[in-house]
This record gives C-alpha cells, sequence and structure tokens, in this order.
C-alpha cells in the first residue's frame, strides 16, 4: 500500500483546508408535473480522515446533493442550478467532463446501497475489481487480478483467491457489499461517498461493514461521508453530522452535541421517535404529518406544518443557518440550526 | 430493509417492454404524486391544505395514460390518418365511382389524366380506383388478424401465466413450435395448399402464426402481476382464481398487450400485401395492394405511378398504425414505472 | 334431514369453531412443529426432487388473544414463508396449525374462505400491496363482495369510510388512487382493508420496515390503538429489534427455519440466554454516541449456512462461538435450559442451546 496518503496527513496545509466544500448546491428535477426542487443551498465540507455523516429521510435531498458531487446525477431530469463543489481546490462544476471522469473512481468514490444492482452480474468480481486498475492505470490483466484479490483480502473476503473468479450473485448481501467497498478503494481516493451502505443489510451484518469502512478510513486517512436515515447507525461512525430536511441542512454539530442537545425541532423530534430498546408501553413520539413534497415545499421554514414550535414567522420567513451558542453566548465549534427559535430548542 | 433478493419474474422473453412495465418504485414518483392531508395530523389550516383542496378529482392510471395520449401530436395524426383509411375503407364509393376491375387493355399503362388521375396499370384499371378500393382488404386483414391473434394469444398465454405448471410448460413447448415456422414460408406453404384467396382465409392464417407472439407478451405480463403483493393480498382475503384474473392481474396486465398489438397491426397489414404480392394472399376479383405492386413489378421502370401509388398508400398506412402503436406505448409506460 | 352438499362435516366443524369465543386461557393459535420445505428440482418437462430449502422446519408457539408475539430474525431465517403458511398462502409441508383448537392447515373451498376471515395480514410494501387501477374504496371494500354474508347490511360504502377513518384517512379520500397517497397513507389503508372483515388475528409482515422514520411511528402507534380497541392479536414480524420490542408482549427469535429463542420482551431483551439472540442484540446499533462504550459487542463469523443444508445438530454452531462437539451432534431442544429451571429467575425462558447463559447486552436490567 502507498505511502502516499499518509505523507499527505502530516502535512499542516491539508489538515487545515478542507477536502471537500460545497457551497451553496442546488440541484432541481424538471419533471412533467413541474420542478422539484431537490437541493436548496447546502453547504459542508469534510476534512481528510473526518466522517461527516448526512442524515435524512426521503425528499430531504441527501442522496441528490452526493451524486451532484460525484458527477453522477440523471441529467435530464436532474439540474445543478448553482452552487460550487471545491474538491481539493477545484471547483468540479468549472471542470471539464474528462477531467471530472478521472477524479471519480481515482480520487473520489461511492458506494451504494444496493451492491446486486450496482456491480455488473454478468462480469466476475475479480473482472470489476481489476477494471479500476486496468482502466485508470494501464494495469496488466494479471497485476490487476493478484491486486483484486489483495484487495479482497483487506476487505475481509474469506478465501478471496477462490473467490475472485465468482460473480457477484454467488456471494451474499453482505459480503458484495464488501466487494463495493473494495471497489471504491482500489485507486485509493481521498474521499469516499456511502450512500446508505448498509440499509439493506442485516443487523449483524451492518455492523460487520460499518466496522470495515471505519477501520479502512483510519488506515488511509480518507474523508468519508456517510448518507443514511439510521440515527444508531451514524453514532457509532460520524464526527460529524449535518441533518437535511426538504433540500436544505437544517441542523449541524459534532456527533456526540447532536445526540445530547439538538437544536432543532425536526433533529428532537427524529431523536424522540427511536424506539429504544429499554423504554417501552407507552406511544411512541411521532412527528406529525407527512414528509414534504418537493413540488410543493411549504413556504419560509419546509418544517413549518410539522413543528410543534412554529409560530408566524416559521411560515414568512425561510430560517438561515445560525450560528449556535451556548447561553452565555460563547461559541459552540460547528453548530449551526436553520431554526428561528434554536435558542428555545436547545436550552428549552 | 432486509436483505431479500427477490427474484425477477420467471420469464425468459424479459423484453425490453417488460422492463418497463415494472411495478412502481418510491423515489421521484413519490414526489411527483400529490400530498394529502391526514385529517387528524395536521392541526391548523396551512398553506398545504389550500393544496390539497385544489387537486380534489381522483386520477385513476388509464385517465393519466390519456391525458398523455392527448399531448402527443404523434397520437393525433396518426389517429387522423386512421381515421380517413377506416372511411376509405368502409365507404370507397365516396372517393370514386369508377369501379376498379374496370379494366380496359386498350388504356393500359396511361399517365394521369382527368379519368384516371393516377393513370391506368397494365391491364387498364384505374390505378386511383384500385388505390382506393385496396384500403379494404389491408385494413379488413389487418383489423381481424390482430384481434383473433390478440384474443388467442392473450387467452392461452394468460392463462399459462396464471397457471403456471403444467399448462405452462405444455403451452410454451407449442408456441416454441409455432415460432420455429418461418412466418412467410409457413404462409405460403399453407395457403398455396389450400389453394382459397379469400380474405378470411388469409386472416386466419395469420391468427395462427401470430397468436406466438402475443402469447409470450401476455404470459410475462401476467406471471409479473401475480407476483405482486396485492395479488397475494387478494387471496388472503379468499378471492377465487376468476377475482384474481379479472379484478387484479387482467387490468395490470393489458398494458404490454395492447401496445404489442396495436404495433402487431402495422405488420400484419404488410404480410397481406407481401402474400398478395408473392401471389398466395389475396387474388383478384379482390382488390389489394400487393397485387397491384406484383402486376407492377414488370413495367414500373417505364410507368412509375403503377408502383409509386399503391407503395405510398401501404407505406402510409402501416406508418399511421405504427406511429399510433409508439405514441401508445409511450403513454402507458411512465405509469407503470 | 337434507343432507349438506356444500359443506363436509369436517369444514362445519371448522366454521363453528371460527364462530365461538376463545376458552378462557386457551390460545387463540397454536403452531405446532410446523414445516415448510421448497422442493428443489431438475429438469425441464420432468422435473425430478433433488433436495429441498427448509425454510420453516419445525416450529412450535402459541398466540394468546390480545397479544402481541414478535418474530425477529434475519434474511433467510424463514418468518416471512411463516407468515405465508398461517395465512394459508402456502401449504404446509407437515405440522399443524390449531385455530381455536381446529386444524386449518389443510383446509380448502368454504372452510378455507371461513379462515380468511379470522386471520388477514399486512404487507410490507407499501407501493405494491394496493392494486394500482382500484380505488380505494374499492381496495378496502373489497372484503365485502368476496364475504358477502359477513358484509354489513345497506350501506356499504358508509362502512369503507368509516374504517377510513379508524386508520386515521380523510374518509372524503374514498376515490382516490393509491398513487395519490403517501407510503405511510397506504399502509394505512392495507390496514383498513385488513380490519374491514373484522378478524380476531392480524399477521404483520414488516409493515413499517419501508416507511420513512418519521412515518413509523405514526402507524406503530395506530397498530397500537386498534388492537386496544378490537382486541386484536398480533403476530408481528420484523427485523427491527428496538421496534418489536416496543410493540410485542413476547418475542421469539427465528435462525435458519427454527426459534432458537422465545419469551417475554423483557425476558429477551434483558436476560437473553442463546447466543444468537445474544449477537442480534448486541449488533443493533444504539443511537447515542456514548451509549456504545457500555455495550458488549458480538461479532458473528461467517455467513448464514444454505437452508437447504442446514448444520447438523445446532444449526446455529457454524457462526457460534460457544460451539463444542455435543452442539454439532445433538440439537438443543426449545425448552428452559437445566441451569435455569425452576429458579425464579427471568432467563427461565425456552431457550435451544445446550449453553445457555444470561447476558445483559442492552444493559437495561
Amino acid at each position: 500500500m502507498s505511502t502516499a496518503s499518509s505523507a499527505r496527513s502530516t502535512t499542516a496545509d491539508s489538515a487545515e483546508a478542507p477536502l471537500l466544500q460545497v457551497r451553496d448546491l442546488h440541484v432541481e428535477f424538471r419533471t412533467r408535473e413541474g420542478v422539484a426542487r431537490a437541493v436548496n443551498g447546502v453547504n459542508y465540507s469534510v476534512r481528510a480522515g473526518e466522517t461527516l455523516a448526512i442524515l435524512g429521510e426521503s425528499g430531504s435531498g441527501k442522496s441528490v446533493s452526493s451524486q451532484a458531487v460525484m458527477g453522477i446525477l440523471d441529467s435530464p431530469p436532474g439540474f445543478i442550478t448553482g452552487g460550487e463543489i471545491i474538491f481539493k481546490g477545484q471547483n468540479l462544476l468549472t471542470v471539464g467532463r474528462e477531467e471530472r471522469r478521472k477524479i471519480r473512481g481515482a480520487q473520489m468514490a461511492m458506494v451504494f446501497q444496493d451492491a446486486l444492482s450496482a456491480l455488473n452480474p454478468v462480469l466476475t468480481v475479480g473482472y470489476q475489481l481489476g477494471e479500476m486498475y486496468r482502466t485508470h492505470k494501464g494495469t496488466s490483466r494479471k497485476d490487476a487480478k493478484a491486486k483484486a484479490v489483495e484487495l479482497m483480502e483487506r476487505v475481509g473476503i474469506p478465501g478471496a483467491r477462490e473467490r475472485v473468479t465468482q460473480y457477484p450473485h454467488q456471494f451474499s448481501g453482505g459480503m458484495r457489499q464488501r466487494v463495493m467497498i473494495a471497489m471504491a478503494l482500489a485507486l485509493e481516493p481521498d474521499l469516499i461517498i456511502a450512500d446508505e451502505p448498509t440499509t439493506a443489510l442485516d443487523v449483524t451484518v451492518q455492523a460487520q461493514v460499518m466496522e470495515l469502512l471505519a477501520d479502512l478510513q483510519r488506515e488511509y486517512n480518507m474523508g468519508l461521508i456517510l448518507i443514511t436515515h439510521d440515527l444508531g447507525v451514524v453514532a457509532d461512525v460520524a464526527d460529524k453530522i449535518a441533518v437535511m430536511y426538504a433540500g436544505r441542512i437544517v441542523e449541524t454539530a459534532p456527533v456526540h452535541e447532536l445526540y445530547a442537545r439538538p437544536s432543532h425541532p425536526y433533529t428532537k423530534g427524529l431523536l424522540a421517535s427511536i424506539p429504544r430498546l429499554d423504554q417501552k408501553g407507552q406511544d411512541l413520539y411521532a412527528i406529525k404529518g407527512l414528509p414534504p413534497n418537493l413540488l410543493h415545499i411549504p413556504s419560509g421554514c419546509a418544517f413549518n406544518p410539522r413543528c410543534p414550535m412554529a409560530q408566524e414567522i416559521c411560515r414568512a420567513e425561510i430560517p438561515p443557518l445560525h450560528a449556535v451558542t451556548e447561553e452565555d453566548g460563547s461559541e459552540l465549534v460547528g453548530r449551526g440550526s436553520a431554526c428561528h427559535f434554536w435558542k428555545e430548542t436547545l436550552h428549552g | 430493509m432486509p436483505d431479500q433478493n427477490t427474484d425477477p419474474a420467471d420469464d425468459p422473453m424479459g423484453t425490453e417492454v417488460h422492463s418497463a412495465f415494472a411495478t412502481p418504485t418510491p423515489n421521484l414518483a413519490s414526489m411527483e404524486s400529490e400530498q394529502l392531508i391526514e385529517k387528524e395530523q395536521l392541526g391548523a389550516d396551512g398553506p398545504e391544505l389550500e393544496i390539497g383542496r385544489e387537486r380534489e378529482k381522483a386520477r385513476s392510471l388509464w385517465q393519466d395514460a390519456w391525458r398523455d395520449l392527448r399531448g402527443n401530436w404523434i397520437f393525433w395524426v396518426s389517429s387522423l390518418v386512421i381515421l380517413f383509411l377506416l372511411v376509405v375503407a368502409i365507404a370507397p364509393g365516396l372517393f370514386t365511382s369508377t369501379s376498379p376491375l374496370a379494366c380496359n387493355l386498350s388504356n393500359s399503362l396511361q399517365g394521369g389524366s382527368a379519368a384516371h388521375p393516377f393513370g391506368t396499370d397494365n391491364q387498364g384499371c384505374d390505378i386511383y380506383s384500385r388505390t382506393i378500393h385496396g384500403a379494404r382488404a389491408s385494413i379488413t386483414v389487418g383489423v381481424f388478424a390482430t384481434l383473433g391473434s390478440v384474443v388467442v394469444g392473450a387467452v392461452l398465454g394468460g392463462l399459462a401465466g396464471f397457471f403456471g405448471g403444467w399448462w405452462d410448460a405444455i403451452l410454451s413447448r407449442i408456441t416454441d413450435i409455432f415460432f420455429g415456422i418461418p412466418l412467410l414460408l409457413g404462409a405460403m406453404v399453407f395457403l398455396t395448399a389450400i389453394n382459397s384467396h379469400s380474405v378470411w382465409i388469409v386472416v386466419a392464417f395469420l391468427v395462427i402464426l401470430g397468436w406466438p407472439q402475443i402469447a409470450r407478451i401476455a404470459r410475462g405480463s401476467v406471471i409479473t402481476a401475480k407476483q405482486q403483493d396485492y395479488v397475494t393480498a387478494a387471496r388472503a382475503l379468499g378471492a377465487g382464481n376468476s377475482r384474481l384474473m379479472l379484478r387484479h392481474i387482467l387490468p395490470n396486465a393489458v398494458a404490454p398487450i395492447i401496445v404489442v398489438g396495436t404495433i402487431a397491426l402495422g405488420s400484419y397489414i404488410s404480410l397481406e400485401a407481401t402474400l398478395s404480392f408473392l401471389g398466395v394472399g389475396l387474388a383478384p376479383p379482390t382488390v389489394s395492394w400487393g397485387i397491384d405492386l406484383s402486376n407492377a413489378v414488370q413495367v414500373f421502370r417505364n410507368a412509375p405511378n403503377t408502383l409509386f401509388y399503391p407503395a405510398a398508400a401501404l407505406s402510409i398506412t402501416v406508418l399511421a398504425f405504427i406511429m399510433l402503436g409508439d405514441a401508445v406505448r409511450e403513454a402507458l409506460d411512465p405509469k407503470l414505472r | 334431514m337434507a343432507e349438506d352438499h356444500d359443506a363436509s362435516p369436517a369444514e362445519l366443524r371448522i366454521e363453528a369453531a371460527l364462530e365461538r369465543p376463545v376458552q378462557q386461557g386457551e390460545p387463540i393459535l397454536q403452531i405446532r412443529n410446523l414445516e415448510k420445505h421448497f422442493p428443489l428440482t431438475q429438469g425441464i418437462l420432468f422435473k425430478k426432487q433433488v433436495g429441498a430449502v427448509r425454510a420453516v422446519d419445525g416450529v412450535t408457539f402459541d398466540l394468546y388473544q390480545g397479544e402481541t408475539l414478535g418474530i425477529v430474525g434475519e434474511s433467510g431465517c424463514g418468518k416471512s414463508t411463516l407468515a405465508k403458511v398461517l395465512m394459508n398462502l402456502e401449504r404446509a409441508t407437515s405440522g399443524q396449525v390449531l385455530f381455536k383448537g381446529e386444524d386449518i392447515s389443510r383446509v380448502s373451498g368454504r372452510a378455507l374462505k371461513a379462515v380468511r376471515r379470522n386471520i388477514q395480514m399486512v404487507f410490507q410494501d407499501p407501493y405494491t400491496s394496493l392494486n394500482p387501477r382500484m380505488t380505494v374504496g374499492d381496495i378496502i371494500g373489497e372484503p365485502y363482495e368476496i364475504h358477502p354474508e359477513v358484509a354489513p347490511r345497506g350501506d356499504r360504502r358508509r362502512a369503507v369510510q368509516d374504517l377510513l377513518d379508524v386508520v386515521g384517512l380523510n374518509p372524503e379520500y374514498i376515490n382516490r388512487y393509491p398513487h395519490q397517497f403517501s407510503g405511510g397513507q397506504r399502509q394505512r389503508i392495507g390496514i383498513a382493508r385488513g380490519l374491514a372483515l373484522k378478524p380476531e388475528v392480524i399477521i404483520c409482515d414488516e409493515p413499517v420496515s419501508a416507511l420513512d422514520v418519521s412515518v413509523q411511528d405514526q402507524v406503530i402507534n395506530l397498530l397500537g390503538g386498534l388492537q386496544k380497541e378490537f382486541n386484536l392479536s398480533y403476530m408481528f414480524i420484523a427485523h427491527d429489534l428496538s421496534i418489536v420490542r416496543h410493540i410485542s408482549d413476547r418475542v421469539g427469535v427465528m435462525y435458519l427455519g427454527k426459534l432458537m429463542e422465545i419469551g417475554t420482551d423483557e425476558q429477551i431483551y434483558e436476560h437473553p440466554t442463546h447466543p444468537y439472540t445474544q449477537a442480534l442484540l448486541s449488533a443493533v446499533p444504539v443511537p447515542d454516541p456514548s451509549g456504545r462504550e457500555g455495550r458488549e459487542r458480538i461479532i458473528l463469523a461467517g455467513d448464514i449456512p444454505s437452508p437447504a443444508n442446514p448444520p447438523s445438530g445446532c444449526r446455529f454452531r457454524t457462526r457460534c462461538w460457544k460451539a463444542q462437539e455435543k452442539c454439532a451432534q445433538e440439537e438443543p431442544l426449545l425448552a428452559v435450559p437445566e441451569v435455569f429451571r425452576g429458579r425464579p429467575t427471568p432467563a427461565a425462558h425456552d431457550s435451544a442451546c445446550h449453553f445457555a447463559e444470561d447476558v445483559d447486552i442492552v444493559g437495561a436490567g
């Protein structure tokens, strides 16, 4: 394995400048029924070695924003209508397609939810893994195969030497996900985006795969963006969390802070609705109402129809992402809340 | 969701038509549908409630499809052409008073004139009149062959798909056998042997050779529909086979059959022309574009109008039906996505 | 006395049994050694059986009236097949399903139809469990069309609207089509359909797995409320252990077609004695970054064996850290383990392990 990655992390420069910075991203989908505003001004950043978790339900825009970052957005009907995606100092939206393609895979990789559909069923696993080396580095077929075995061993697939010639359907769900992770890892990217990597997996396998991801991140000092709706999965792995709702980030916080002291009613609602293993008997807390229709996002704060604290101002004005501070005004690093009443939510 | 690999429909065909008719998935589709407000869940009246009231009407999937179809210019153009052709086929007398059989050899191979707007063919028959009258044969054969093969194919294929097991095994093998018969060659052999040139014999034969194609589609479509949860739910309620088939499976399986049928219409029309051209299909005194084309082969170099008019008529007719089929396919496709 | 050609005496007996109320203390459903094997065949026209996928391989448990029995397990454990067999959507290979004392696992015809009135199902996927070409009113009203003898006299439309109301949907939407509703609302429609015939038992097959987190709780609360209101008995099948705990009175853990452990929710969650249960509980992610430290982490090795070829003896032994020779030779019975027998500890519940041990994974007790 290369030592370049560790060298990267020791320089002071890279420790300061984020690996990826998304600024004011806007993505919309033009459909027969109208324009669905999937992402409405999203800002986040990830450093090398850091894990950012983007939390949200369906319609929050979390997957769409990461597809935009990777440059794999289905266009049409999706269009990036504003913002910047700055990766290692370069704005990816101004870079040519060929350049973008080179970055994709080599420096930025994605792990998808459904490994069965993300992997080509008629090609062996070894071929697909080897392809990464053959196309990006021009490695010979023999060497590529050896690399594939190495990768499979690294991600914990037993009997890699024999299994390298097998097809995706011959692997179990958890093993397939490991293969996907291996593919993402192959060229030692600086950033990995994992879109619901464990949602389709059983609980015991979930734990294994998340542990693997965390392990690999530490070893290669990669930036990791974890996209999920599962608050439990996130608690283990993330350093900081961005909660999305209706295409906007409604709260950002370091992981411990978010669970202990949420400052947005939506986050509070999500945390309250988790059934605990050690709780029983009463009705579960349920956020009233339905997830938003992206064709008709409510005016003002998109969460207002469902918010227990909603007032007139919430319908009238879209709340900006306020910097969240302590009661005495002292700064809380990395915390923001897009709520007019964040103070009351946090402290009350 | 747990890691369950549901097998794709037990369908070796896997045509493009099928993937387009997969069941709806919850992504963009759920974003597109209107949001309705649950009565308890939303206390105060908000802007969403207003929007909910505006869109009061229920919208079935067929209505959606019709709305799409209406907006497609191809649908209107092809429908108008087809309508026109139907009128020509039903009442050719509206367009010409000359009989297509009033042939006078002394008028052979004349160019366009007042009496014969399209000229005359090598027998001295009026091309314009023959072109007009030829529509009837083509439309009749096309429509009835389609109807016949769709009915036979849909019933047999649907039953095979629904019951599976032995039914399916036997039917699939029979379908294979019929598929193995080359359409044109088989038609030629059969029709030569029967030695009848009646329209209905030709229709019958097209049905005999054409039903397997529809049966395949119907079988696959029924199998896909049968595997849906709502069919299982109906079974769980105690629904009998006839209710399952008629109320649940058929309405959801019929779309691909409609599409294939509409497209097949066009091909049956050209098939008839081909058979008549080869001399095994329709024969005089029946008027058919295929016969005209056959007659034109020898002489069209000197008199191109003998070839041009029947060929143009045939092409326009086939094109109109294929365009219609295309428009219908597009309208039905996204609904079931 | 005219002989009734429509129903055999057995059928009449079953129908009578379905009508009468449950005896005091008697379970409403008794499952005894239920097995469902799917044959594996070779050949195109003349199929030869070469093996079987043993999806459900000998399951025994009871369901009492008014209670919720949760069944948890991972994919391939057979819980969905179990649901289908109980619903008579699949024929059991062997074993019995006793509903109020009568075996309903092999009925057909009229008796089967009668059984369908008493045991209903809620499906997992709200996007495929409703016929997209039927209106909501038709979907919920279909049970009345199939069973006109128990349909409400007079206004059926009114009855359907009442059902919509009961599940928290606006009765005015009776003429809408499923695609005009959200996932959570569709699930409510499915529940309304299941309630139409006033069943006594409802089998919920992963009813909230496909829903958003914020909507899941609404549906769970609804199910709980309906249970209280109509005295329903639920069998709640899921893979999400937290939700199962919340709604269940008792819980059974399935692995590879068999029950590994069964007990009250407190017994299973706070005093699990079977290693598989313990591994499952330890794998459930905790929504609390600091809470993880307190919990013991068990990572299972290997993959789930093929259900066509389960391991001899205890089928969990290939992934169990406690496995010894005895485990390969002798299959452990689902019974109170010897070490806990007779003792007044919550660990004294049925567990199929030779080396059962009470370990508090969750850290609550």
